[in-house]
């Protein structure tokens, strides 16, 4: 898994409350047994006025002038701010590999569905949690300045304004870890591979039936 | 000390290893595989060189992309077709326990076949790349979605890195009333608490009318579970649960099913455990329930209107609710029950077991389609409701009146195959996500039961299925 350390991005106001997987990346691509070339069909349905299909060449395809990707001020942006819930539905990983394809490195939130904020932690996206005030904050001054941009450090766990301010933020030990210094999980944890098995002998012996012949 | 949550019981059960700010390895007892989330996990295995650590624990079949009609002439679509037959590649050299290829007489729905072959068990952890894994909770078991990078994790180590959820205590008391369904209680509880309202917790379900409700009916609401924002809901095991799973092909057999059935009666909430939330419901105020917008959040029951964004004080809500409103394309106000319908749905990993097509119909029994309704589609949760549905004569009278009776699969649900809205109509589904597009790019849907989506197939529109219609 690729790192994340710090980042000062650009950052690109999405104001809705309980966005989706199925919007953040319609189930047509879902059909794709890789894990890359998602970014272009990020809010698929909410970025293009025609249908999207996979493998659809997305240079030349109409856009909604109105959505706030297609915006100009907000292109190259890598911080996405969002509101309650963001993430629902659907776990399909597919999701966070389409904002990470797209550039996204941090989203700020109030709060995130669940499945959806273990995922990003798999694939370099640091997913933000801040009060609903303080994201009022951050949703005005970024309608009010254009070119707004946020700097994210997450070794010191901070956020800073570009008036200099700063705030913290949570992030479980374990993730910052990972995230920090981009380590495969599977690797890990196979360090543990004897408390697997002995944990499994132990189970074996209260819960036969699950590892019963046939079973 | 305070006695433990069932939730707690499943968790401890299954700890691994602990690290000190309390994320864990937990063990991983069933893994469900479908064709939609498993092949960059299987990809990345094969790059790493790695073996599945305990092959005797995945139970796969493909339920997204397989189509619903036709099934002689196979899967048209190519890009659908390669995703089938790559999980049929990655199960050969993987290995499963149990796994039904396309057109295979007991393939279906995965949170289906599950349950319905005994791999589903009490006390047991059941992951999968799907978030409607929660589905599994109905037998008190700890069940939940989880990503892809995770599907590889489980697949190599057996286990997955996770923290323990709060709990939550949903309670529903008293008697359900006539035509009041486990979806209509889900529903409610999603109505009450909203989307985010699980957000971080695992649910337990509780109360005399969740006890009352049949195994298939707390899979219906444990499957609903994730659209509450909870990843799991639990019930716990009772005698049903046990008079469920007896006989079935892999539970446990002999002196192996007596252990199993006296440790699945210690699965249960001790009377002094502590919930860091209760919810009560009561159950006879809970009416059948009608979705109007793209969130399961927003709904109401069938005799209500839609809401008027003008009553809303707060600007999110308000905005939110007008967004809805344009994408359904409903005035403010209109009655639910004059909402008419173009395409009705029965089906789904929500809806899609035997009972549910029972309560169905009865409702259709000797009457037909209105005539301004273009497809209600049918489409049993796996090959046995299939078989099933037929030597009870269910698939007559739903041809009978005119609706069409397919193969099993996820079909409209989220309309990964050719089973789909077009842009712009407008369905009374069975399914569990009314979001913007999910059955079809602008297509508009609406989250109902059984028996309220066959009464719109046949009146037009909703109807409150407790009156004559």
């Amino acid at each position: 898994m690729k790192a994340f350390k710090q980042i000062d991005g650009l950052v690109c106001p999405l104001d809705r409350a309980n966005v989706d997987t199925d919007a953040i990346i319609p189930k047509q691509f879902l059909k794709s047994i890789k894990r890359t070339g998602f970014g272009p069909y990020l809010f698929d349905e909410w970025r293009y006025a025609d249908h999207g299909e996979p493998g659809m060449d997305c240079s030349h395809r109409p856009l909604r002038a109105d959505f706030v990707l297609n915006l100009a001020r907000y292109k190259g942006a890598q911080i996405l701010l969002a509101r309650d819930n963001f993430g629902c539905g659907s776990s399909r990983e597919h999701a966070p590999w389409a904002i990470e394809d797209y550039g996204f490195q941090v989203i700020i939130a109030p709060s995130f569905a669940d499945i959806f904020f273990s995922n990003c932690y798999k694939n370099g996206i640091l997913p933000i949690v801040l009060p609903a005030v303080m994201i009022d904050r951050l949703f005005a001054e970024c309608d009010a300045n254009p070119g707004y941009r946020l700097s994210v450090d997450l070794e010191s766990q901070k956020l800073t304004l570009p008036s200099g301010e700063s705030f913290g933020f949570e992030v479980q030990s374990h993730r910052k870890h990972c995230l920090l210094n981009g380590l495969d999980e599977i690797g890990l944890t196979l360090q543990h591979a004897d408390e697997i098995k002995a944990f499994e002998t132990r189970h074996k012996a209260t819960q036969s039936w699950l590892f019963a012949q046939g079973a | 000390m305070a006695g433990k949550t069932l939730y707690d019981k499943l968790w401890e059960s299954h700890v691994v290893r602990e690290e000190s700010d309390g994320t864990c390895l937990l063990y991983i007892d069933r893994h469900l595989v479908h064709e939609v989330t498993s092949a960059q996990a299987f990809e990345g295995m094969r790059l790493a060189g790695r073996k599945a650590w305990r092959a005797a624990s995945i139970v796969a079949n493909p339920d997204h992309n397989t189509p619903t009609d036709h099934w002689e002439e196979g899967i048209k679509d190519p890009i659908s077709r390669l995703q089938v037959e790559t999980l049929d590649a990655n199960i050969r050299d993987f290995g499963a326990l149990v796994y039904f290829p396309f057109k295979h007489a007991n393939q279906g729905i995965i949170h289906v076949i599950g349950p319905e072959n005994g791999t589903t068990l009490p006390g047991t952890t059941v992951v999968c790349g799907d978030s409607h894994t929660s589905t599994h909770g109905a037998f008190g078991a700890l069940a939940h979605g989880i990503g892809t990078s995770e599907v590889e994790h489980v697949l190599a180590t057996q286990t997955l890195v996770a923290k323990r959820s709060q709990r939550m205590l949903v309670k529903v008391e008293g008697q359900l009333g006539k035509e009041v369904t486990a979806k209509d209680v889900a529903l409610a509880i999603i109505g009450k608490i909203g989307t985010a309202g699980g957000n971080g917790y695992a649910i337990e379900f509780g109360g005399s009318a969740i006890r009352g409700l049949s195994i298939e009916g707390r899979m219906t609401l444990c499957n609903m579970t994730i659209e509450a924002g909870a990843r799991a809901g639990l019930v716990a095991p009772d005698e049903k649960t046990v008079e469920y799973l007896k006989g079935r092909t892999y539970a446990p057999k002999g002196a192996d099913w007596d252990k199993a059935v006296a440790y699945w009666a210690t699965l249960t909430s001790d009377p002094d455990a502590r919930f860091d939330a209760v919810v009560e419901l009561d159950a006879a105020r809970i009416e059948p329930q009608v979705t109007w917008g793209t969130s399961p959040e927003q709904v109401l029951p069938v005799g209500a209107r839609v809401p008027n964004p003008a009553r809303e004080a707060d600007l999110q809500k308000r905005t939110g609710i007008e967004r809805a409103l344009q994408y359904m394309g409903l005035a403010a106000d209109t009655p639910i029950s004059e909402i008419r319908v173009d395409k009705v749905f029965i089906g789904s990993c929500t809806n899609s077991r035997i009972e549910d097509l029972r309560a169905a119909a009865i409702v259709v029994k000797g009457r037909k389609k209105a005539p301004g309704v273009k497809l209600v589609l049918v489409v049993p949760g796996s090959g046995i409701v299939k078989r099933q549905a037929e030597a009870e004569g269910l698939d007559k009278v739903f041809v009978d009146a005119g609706f069409e009776w397919r193969e099993p699969g996820c079909s409209m649900c989220l309309a990964m195959n050719a089973d789909r809205l077009e842009p712009g109509e407008r369905c009374a589904s069975t399914s569990n996500r009314n979001f913007e597009g999910r059955q079809g790019a602008g297509g508009r849907t609406h989250l109902v039961s059984p028996a309220m989506a066959a009464a719109a197939a046949i009146v037009g529109h909703f109807v409150d299925i407790r009156n004559p219609f």
